[in-house]
């Protein structure tokens, strides 16, 4: 009897957990697939269901001029701050991933802390800097501050990445009479590749998709897309930007599932 | 400090490769938030007049110290909300194979990597007056005008959740892995059922990832003023968009300054209280 009991204990603690989990997950996916559908109607409204099925806002989409700019800024200021973040970032992570000295430690938290500092404070800040100086808001001002908040990516997986190298190898390489240059090259970067590209790749989505720091950074001729998309909702309910949230759906899907394939990135974001 | 081995050469770069960061940083990101500081310490715009007067505006302010507590706030509800969802995602990722493992994954990490406007204008054609809910709720027949979600407390905790619950679940899938199975085994064959040996072996084990989580899910959710202001809309205000309209629309730096700085040492405190705990908890779960 007391078997029995222990069962159904275990099947109602099992029923909880999953019926949570899986409403938990139903709840992360559904936005993106009731954005992903709306996209589609062929009304004027984001009513859902749609009243019939169109792509009539996509080629709404073609024509909008004024997000197509926005979103040629934000792809070149990404780009800049993602090679930036990389080549700074690349380099520090050699330099502290193998020592654990309390001036090593200090400088890792320095270079993680734009991930918890509320960056919309760094962004006021960064633009008082700046007009103190007299350099006027330019994309010049936006890569500098995007490579800020994007390098603690770059430099937390490049860090993981070394962490996991068997320094043996580096050793045999040398043993073997291979040069410092030599053994980086052919050796080192190979083996951490995965995980710069991992870490530039979400260096990139975050720059792309930043507002707190562009908000401060931009100018009129600097309009970058998440806030010229976040500035058309606060106006009004646009069906176009229906339309892009659903291409960049998409794309995202796309990148995710390109460099799953490259990084294996979801094993490396658990480990 | 004498010469270093020769085999550590190969394996080790030197602390130079890290100075061009460290320099950028020191330019870019120190030294703005050095200049923030001081602007706060004045009591006019020009920053001429040194004082505590900006600080003492805000501490003597009932609306000001509203915005303070309800952003506080916020970030702890959007937090439990996290945790009660995120900790059955994560114990679920233990329990299947492989396949069903990376699906689980992914699921959980794309929002992560998908545009905020776009999660955030999602939530708001779910919550909308057309939205989904109304819709549902009125064919059902058990509402007649529609729920007001949008603009509200409920609606903006909500939204809010779900994108930040990437930033729990993971530090949580990590943690769970981390723990032997056999604690899990043992405890059930010593008699202890399975809600009991949740909540009095895997939960303290998993500790240390529920306080990253807790901690970055926190730090996210009281900053994320996209959500909080499409969502929250005109009559909710946190401090982010505080800090802004002080800043843009007033042009009033000093106080801008001050109020950036008062959010900057409440995310530090939060911060520094979920370390300390994690710490004890190391301590406490180190198997």
């Amino acid at each position: 009897m007391s078997g029995r009991k222990r069962t159904l204990e275990a099947l109602s603690f099992e029923f909880v957990m999953t019926v949570i989990a899986v409403i938990a997950l139903v709840i992360i996916i559904a936005p993106s697939l009731v954005v992903l559908i709306v996209s589609f109607t062929s009304g004027f409204s984001l009513k859902f269901p749609p009243p019939g099925y169109s792509l009539r806002w996509y080629a709404e989409l073609w024509n909008a001029w004024q997000l197509h700019f926005a979103a040629k800024n934000s792809l070149v200021v990404a780009l800049w701050a993602t090679g930036l973040s990389v080549i700074l970032g690349v380099a520090a992570a050699l330099a502290i991933s193998r020592s654990r000295t309390l001036s090593v430690r200090l400088l890792d938290s320095l270079f993680m802390s734009p991930l918890v500092l509320p960056a919309l404070a760094f962004g006021l800040a960064a633009l008082m800097l700046f007009s103190l100086v007299g350099l006027p808001v330019s994309p010049l001002t936006l890569v500098i501050g995007h490579t800020v908040v994007c390098v603690p990516y770059v430099v937390r997986n490049t860090v993981a990445a070394l962490a996991q190298l068997e320094p043996t190898l580096l050793e045999s390489s040398a043993v073997l009479g291979a040069s410092r240059l030599y053994t980086f090259r052919r050796i080192l970067l190979p083996l951490i590749r995965p995980g710069i590209i991992a870490g530039a790749f979400i260096a990139f989505m975050s720059s792309f998709d930043n507002v707190p720091v562009s908000l401060f950074l931009r100018d009129a001729a600097t309009d970058m897309l998440p806030i010229r998309m976040w500035q058309d909702l606060e106006g009004k309910l646009d069906v176009t930007i229906a339309a892009l949230s659903g291409v960049l759906i998409i794309a995202t899907v796309a990148l995710v599932a390109v460099m799953e394939r490259v990084t294996g990135l979801s094993r490396r974001l658990t480990n | 400090m004498g010469a270093a081995p020769a085999s550590r050469d190969v394996t080790s770069y030197g602390m130079g490769l890290a100075a061009p960061l460290a320099l950028f940083f020191l330019l870019f990101f120190v030294a703005p938030l050095l200049q923030l500081l001081w602007l706060s310490l004045h009591n006019d715009t020009a920053g001429l007049h040194w004082g505590l007067g900006q600080y003492l505006h805000f501490l003597t302010d009932p609306f000001s110290l509203g915005v303070l507590g309800s952003t506080l706030l916020l970030g702890a509800e959007v937090t439990a909300v996290c945790l009660l969802l995120g900790f059955p995602i994560a114990w679920l990722y233990q329990r299947v194979g492989p396949k069903l493992q990376t699906i689980i994954i992914l699921i959980v990490l794309l929002p992560l990597l998908t545009s905020v406007v776009v999660r955030t204008f999602a939530w708001i054609v779910i919550l909308g007056r057309q939205g989904i809910v109304n819709a549902t709720l009125q064919s059902l027949g058990i509402i007649d005008t529609p729920l007001k979600l949008l603009y509200t407390q409920f609606g903006v905790v909500i939204a809010l959740a779900q994108v930040q619950m990437p930033l729990m679940t993971l530090p949580l899938i990590t943690a769970l892995g981390r723990i032997d199975p056999n604690l899990d085994d043992a405890s059930c064959s010593l008699g202890a059922g399975s809600w009991r040996t949740f909540f009095r072996i895997v939960l303290p084990l998993s500790l240390p990832g529920v306080i990253a989580g807790c901690t970055l899910t926190y730090a996210a959710a009281i900053t994320a003023f996209i959500t909080q202001s499409l969502i929250g809309g005109g009559q909710m205000l946190f401090m982010p968009m505080y800090l802004y309209q002080q800043a843009s629309t007033l042009q009033n730096w000093p106080f801008a300054a001050a109020i950036s700085i008062i959010f900057l040492l409440a995310v530090l405190a939060v911060v520094s209280v979920f370390t300390t705990l994690g710490r004890l908890s190391r301590g406490y779960g180190g198997a």
